[in-house]
């Protein structure tokens, strides 16, 4: 009896054949050296494959010169410049499209996920049939859509529009006068960044004024009216100058001004377009999946409509919505490389494309565009998580 | 004293009155949902007043003045004044938008009539019809048969494809793969992409749940890099760098390379759907697995996955939803698929009109609206099927 009781807490010693350890450790030592194995097989190959082409390799063609023009930069470049520089050209590029994407489809993805369900049933079926059509078509063909059917049917140069006689929209892209601050309209830029300081302040005041009186002060207006005044006022005071270069018809084409190429509108709308529809179903869900008890329960406090969805639902909602947000980010800055079919500079066309065919660094290039858009998506995936754990409920 | 003695006490229970005539009927439901308040009413306005600026030229454009195909109808009539879509246009060219440059029967294509132009690509032809017919009864809830369907579907089916379509045995004439083109090539890499990627993606969902730290950190990276890129990235690789991993000399067919990239790509994304489901198995299941003596495979085969899977089917359609609209990326790779036929067929002279492109598009669109849409519903349908009314 006494052996038994001893001995009942020991599992039944396994053979060595059958112990899960020894077999763990069997199993991932199989698929190590498989791996291993493929990156070899793969490595030789590739290094026989480039010595049979003659394909010199290594990073050395970053600071060789491109000789190749690129429409649409925001840095300097011209025929002249190196690779490493068409490869920020083209990063930026991707960025600034993922940006202002990003802005604008979440924007109307909160609108349109709220369209959907409002009580009105034109409304709510204008959304539904929105989204329905945008989801099930691939983007690729919307974009080609976008960009040949409705952007290249603009008028040419010489029949531009022309509104308030300088913004200017052809089939080249959309022109606007661009803004040539003196240097004393510094002084304007840095007004409003107090002003955004004094917007933090005040919101911080008037949380406590809150808790202490129980007043509510209107800080959203407040803050507001702080970032349009007080820049102002400062301009013209200082007496800085903000001279506008207007775009002129010189010739052939519109010179001076900024100009957005049709390639980067018809990008930029066509994933706009896209990522709403899927983002306005994110927000839909995020909503419904708000108990109704919270909406009777804010009623029963006597909240008002607005201020049940701002301090009520929405928090509990964003919760829901803030993961599968995040993707959506992350899909529109990864959809955005499908600039290079229609010919908008970004990462893919200008580094994957233009410069893989120049400088044949098949195995660089791809490697380095992969580690890119890796990194982007670390980088969104790391700030959304700070977010959510921000917004995330506190058990107690 | 009896309470029903007085005079002024009802005995009869009141008649139901009808509801008033402005809370029932049409005019109640318009009431309700369009003008129960003045923002309502406006919005209904606003509304009313969007559609009315956006259907009658969409109408038109569509149906109203779109050139339909029939005797005597020209490339004339598209580039006429006032003209909408040519349908014409894609009826003539209706071969090249499914077959690409697949090559006609000899024989048939001499022949007139309903059956010779379904018998000129009896080839392709008969490889849509055997994956309707096996298509059909798989997506059948109720039918029977299901394991023996899937197998003829999802292993039978694609050898048969191939050898269909590539010929060069039992006397069928080689076909290559560059000469496949059109829908069919959509459909093929969509079903290709879905074959592969769903049994990739359950082991590597299955390797990232492992207690193995070099099988879980493996399947980790490899899910999350390819989730990072942008599919025409790693088609990109597939195209440029998949040759360069050969043995010198051997060359790779061009669509297989664009099938390992789409495969490899959408298997990282059913990965992360079959670990949703994995995950939300209550741990219960897999520990009276191990109690009755269940092996690990086992107690996967028999117990786990089958309810795994069953809660992420939704999830499962929506990706292949996402493959099938991905599938139109190895345009850019130069594949011939259904939107490179299209943008092909857009540039044709003989049908060249100011309307020509946007009608190929709108015909485009509507096909994969078509395939997208049919499964986002099944997908909603099987949702309400297994939804069993008690979660959790």
């Amino acid at each position: 009896m006494a052996d038994l009781r001893n001995n009942h807490n020991l599992a039944p010693k396994p053979s060595f054949f059958n112990d899960p350890k020894v077999r763990s450790i069997f199993y991932q030592l199989v698929v190590m050296a498989i791996i291993i194995a493929f990156v070899y097989v793969v490595a030789t190959n590739t290094a026989a494959n480039l010595a049979a082409q003659n394909k010199s390799t290594g990073f050395d063609f970053f600071l060789q010169p491109a000789s190749f023009d690129i429409n649409f930069t925001l840095i300097p470049f011209d025929r002249t410049s190196y690779y490493w520089e068409a490869f920020v050209v083209g990063m930026l590029n991707t960025l600034l499209v993922s940006v202002i994407g990003v802005i604008f489809a979440t924007l109307l993805g909160f609108m349109l996920g709220i369209a959907r369900l409002s009580n009105n049933w034109i409304i709510a079926k204008l959304a539904m049939v929105y989204v329905e059509i945008i989801r099930n078509v691939p983007l690729l063909l919307q974009l080609f859509f976008w960009y040949t059917v409705v952007l290249k049917a603009m008028p040419g140069v010489k029949n531009s529009f022309e509104w308030f006689g300088g913004f200017v929209l052809n089939n080249r892209g959309f022109s606007f006068p661009k803004p040539m601050p003196d240097e004393t309209f510094n002084l304007v830029f840095i007004a409003f960044f107090i002003a955004v300081i004094g917007a933090f302040a005040l919101k911080y005041w008037a949380r406590k004024r809150l808790e202490q009186t129980g007043n509510r002060f209107p800080v959203f207006w407040a803050s507001i009216g702080l970032l349009i005044a007080f820049p102002v006022v400062v301009w013209l005071i200082s007496g800085a100058n903000l001279a506008f270069e207007t775009p002129e018809l010189k010739g052939f084409n519109y010179k001076g001004g900024l100009t957005l190429p049709s390639e980067f509108l018809a990008l930029l709308f066509g994933l706009i377009i896209y990522t709403t529809a899927f983002i306005a179903e994110i927000v839909r869900s995020g909503i419904v999946a708000v108990d109704k008890g919270q909406t009777e329960a804010a009623q029963s406090l006597g909240l008002k409509d607005g201020d049940r969805l701002r301090l009520v639902i929405i928090p509990q909602a964003m919760r829901v919505i803030i993961p599968p947000l995040t993707s959506q980010f992350l899909n529109l800055t990864k959809n955005s490389s499908l600039a290079a079919a229609i010919g908008y500079p970004d990462l893919v066309s200008v580094f994957m494309q233009t410069t893989l065919n120049q400088t044949g660094r098949a195995v660089e290039i791809v490697f380095i565009t992969m580690m890119v858009y890796l990194t982007l998506s670390l980088i969104t995936s790391v700030f959304m998580n700070w977010y959510n754990a921000r917004v995330a409920m506190v058990e107690r | 004293m009896a309470k029903n003695n007085l005079a002024y006490v009802r005995t009869e229970i009141v008649p139901e009155s009808p509801a008033p005539d402005l809370s029932k009927g049409i005019i109640g439901w318009v009431k309700n949902n369009l003008f129960s308040s003045i923002s309502n009413s406006i919005m209904t306005i606003v509304g009313a007043m969007f559609l009315m600026w956006v259907l009658p030229p969409i109408y038109g454009f569509l149906f109203g003045n779109a050139v339909w195909p029939g005797e005597g109808v020209t490339v004339e009539d598209c580039r006429a004044k006032g003209a909408g879509a040519c349908w014409a246009y894609i009826d003539d060219r209706m071969t090249f938008f499914i077959y690409g440059f697949f090559p006609k029967d000899a024989y048939w294509v001499t022949q007139e009539g309903l059956i010779a132009s379904i018998m000129t690509y009896w080839r392709v032809n008969l490889v849509f019809a055997v994956g309707t017919l096996l298509l059909v009864p798989l997506m059948w809830p109720d039918l029977k048969y299901k394991l023996l369907n899937s197998i003829l579907f999802f292993v039978v089916y694609p050898v048969f494809v191939f050898f269909m379509l590539t010929g060069g045995v039992f006397g069928l004439e080689e076909v290559p793969t560059v000469k496949w083109g059109g829908l069919t090539v959509t459909l093929i890499i969509g079903l290709v992409g879905i074959v592969v990627s769903l049994p990739l993606g359950i082991v590597l969902a299955l390797g990232r749940q492992s207690k193995m730290p070099i099988i879980k950190t493996f399947c980790i990276m490899f899910i999350e890099v390819w989730r990072a890129v942008p599919l025409i990235t790693v088609l990109f690789m597939a195209s440029v760098m998949l040759p360069l991993f050969m043995p010198v000399g051997m060359t790779i067919d061009k669509l297989l390379r664009a099938l390992v990239g789409v495969s490899l790509f959408s298997a990282a994304y059913m990965a992360e759907v079959v670990r949703g489901g994995l995950q939300a198995l209550p741990k219960g299941q897999s520990e009276a697995a191990a109690s009755l003596g269940l092996n690990y495979w086992k107690s996967m085969g028999f117990i786990i996955l089958p309810q795994a899977l069953k809660h992420v089917i939704p999830g499962i359609v929506n990706s292949f939803i996402a493959l099938f609209k991905d599938t139109s990326l190895v345009a850019i790779v130069g594949i011939f698929d259904l939107l490179r036929a299209t943008q092909v067929a857009n540039l044709n002279l003989d049908w060249a009109s100011s309307n020509q492109a946007i009608t190929g598009y709108v015909f485009a669109a509507a096909i994969f609206w078509a395939f997208c849409f049919g499964m986002s519903r099944y997908s909603i349908m099987m949702e309400h099927r297994l939804d069993t009314g008690h979660k959790n």
